[in-house]
């Protein structure tokens, strides 16, 4: 056993410095793959058949792929791509790589939120003659993204982990500075240990309050559906 | 001179760096490098996934077990694994158990199938334990009026019930088990990836050829088990009432 309590509180002021801009790389990453989860969602409901066709299939080419070579494409590659590159720093370069690879996961998640709206509001909404707009923007999202809400958390704790691949290009959060100060002091194990316990720290209690929120939920939206479940029974 | 240089087609008069981006014959250069280490992707991925299934009914048996000490000691495991990302325990095992400990884990490549194999085992062992619990208790009762032993009980009646619950699940994390393997570039093995990066470090220009071909790889692994999701869905769904 060769720890050593010295290098622990040594190494954790340096690796804790790095926790902001973990925090703030994931926090920048899950809105990216907020809002760009819709655009999937959009995309792919248009009726033009190869159009949603094709955009299944890049959502399903972006999912399957590790997001490690997706972070190394848009930080080596694109700016070596003609007409469309650019030079992007790390933290971008991980904001769009871990957005993009998580909104496809998100857009799935919406999709389902979506399809659990209940048919006759649709209707409804094209009775009352609402525009496109307003029957997306008050009629449909509204009772689609609640019941999502969960998953949606337990999707931002996985980012969360995921995050620390960034420290592969670069981008110097908790991981980075645990390696940093591991080669300059040859002592690897104290600052990777802070590291596992700053994630465990983080994670461990926002799961608990998901998985508190789910049954919340469930509770909330099974009422729902049980009461109208007796009301069609009494219909029938 | 001027003329001349507006008859060449577009992409001669681009600076030399932009030239592999256009060229298809980099592609024909690029694969068989890439082939290399094509082996060592799926054999990681193949042993991580049977030690990780290992791992997940080990676990998952064990998170239901009536011995309190094992419940417990399993659940810290799987909360731990849970809890931190896979690749700071990857580094943790490659750094800092032979520091901790005095002693190499073999060679790379198993530190490599040991790290995803216990964090995906903690993931799945969850899946194990919800099927396992998902079986009507009336099975078990019945079992147990066939004086059955816990054990013929366990492999008889519940156990193939519940595996079949758990495959489209298991499907799903054999994909992103093969994400993952993508990270064992990062502790020196020659995985496609590394080949890849060998390729962008000596020609920058022809990095998104490089990188295209490597995700293609990958995407091309992943096809056959997002099949086979799609199968074990419909397995699954099989004769099961609602």
């Amino acid at each position: 056993m060769n720890w050593s309590w010295e290098t622990f509180f040594d190494a954790l002021p340096l690796v804790a410095s790095g926790l902001g801009i973990t925090i703030g790389l994931t926090i920048a990453s899950y809105l990216f793959a907020l809002i760009f989860g819709f655009v999937w969602v959009f995309l792919r409901r248009i009726p033009f058949k190869p159009i949603s066709w094709t955009v299944t299939w890049i959502m399903e080419f972006i999912r399957s792929t590790p997001p490690l070579v997706q972070l190394f494409f848009i930080y080596f590659a694109w700016p070596v791509v003609p007409y469309v590159g650019m030079t992007l720093d790390p933290f971008t370069s991980a904001v769009l790589g871990l957005g993009l690879h998580f909104s496809t996961y998100i857009g799935e998640v919406y999709r389902s939120g979506i399809e659990g709206v209940d048919k006759g509001q649709w209707e409804a909404s094209t009775a009352l003659n609402y525009s496109l707009y307003d029957k997306w923007t008050k009629i449909i999202l509204p009772q689609a993204v609640p019941p999502t809400i969960p998953m949606l958390g337990n999707y931002l704790i996985i980012l969360f982990k995921e995050v620390p691949l960034a420290s592969t290009i670069g981008v110097v959060g908790i991981l980075h500075m645990a390696q940093s100060y591991g080669s300059q002091y040859w002592a690897y194990l104290e600052p990777l240990t802070i590291v596992g316990i700053l994630f465990l720290i983080l994670s461990y209690p926002s799961a608990i309050l998901i998985s508190k929120l789910e049954k919340r939920m469930n509770r909330r939206f099974d009422k729902k559906a049980a009461l109208s479940s007796t009301q069609k029974g009494t219909v029938v | 001179m001027f003329l001349q240089s507006l008859r060449k087609p577009d992409w001669v008069s681009f600076p030399s760096k932009y030239k592999g981006v256009i060229k298809i014959n980099v592609i024909a250069e690029v694969f068989p490098d890439l082939m290399r280490g094509l082996g060592v992707t799926v054999s990681v991925l193949i042993a991580s996934a049977f030690f990780g299934y290992l791992m997940a009914f080990i676990a998952g048996l064990c998170r239901l077990s009536n011995n309190i000490v094992l419940r417990k000691f399993t659940g810290f495991y799987i909360e731990v694994f849970r809890g931190t990302s896979l690749i700071v325990q990857l580094f943790w095992l490659y750094y800092a158990v032979p520091m901790l400990f005095g002693i190499e884990l073999g060679s790379n490549w198993w530190i490599g199938v040991i790290a995803i194999a216990l964090n995906y085992g903690a993931y799945m062992s969850e899946i194990v334990r919800g099927s396992i619990l998902a079986v009507a208790k009336g099975q078990t009762e019945a079992a147990t009026a066939l004086n059955m032993s816990s054990f013929q009980r366990m492999r008889l009646i519940i156990l193939p019930q519940a595996v079949r619950m758990m495959l489209p699940e298991f499907g799903n994390y054999l994909i992103q088990m093969l994400k993952a393997t993508s990270l064992v570039y990062l502790i020196g093995l020659n995985d496609i990836f590394y080949y890849g990066n060998i390729l962008r470090s000596n020609d920058l220009s022809m990095a998104p050829t490089v990188y295209l071909l490597v995700l293609l790889f990958y995407f091309i692994l992943a096809l056959p088990l997002i099949f086979l999701v799609r199968k074990a869905e419909s397995i699954s769904k099989k004769g099961v009432a609602s």
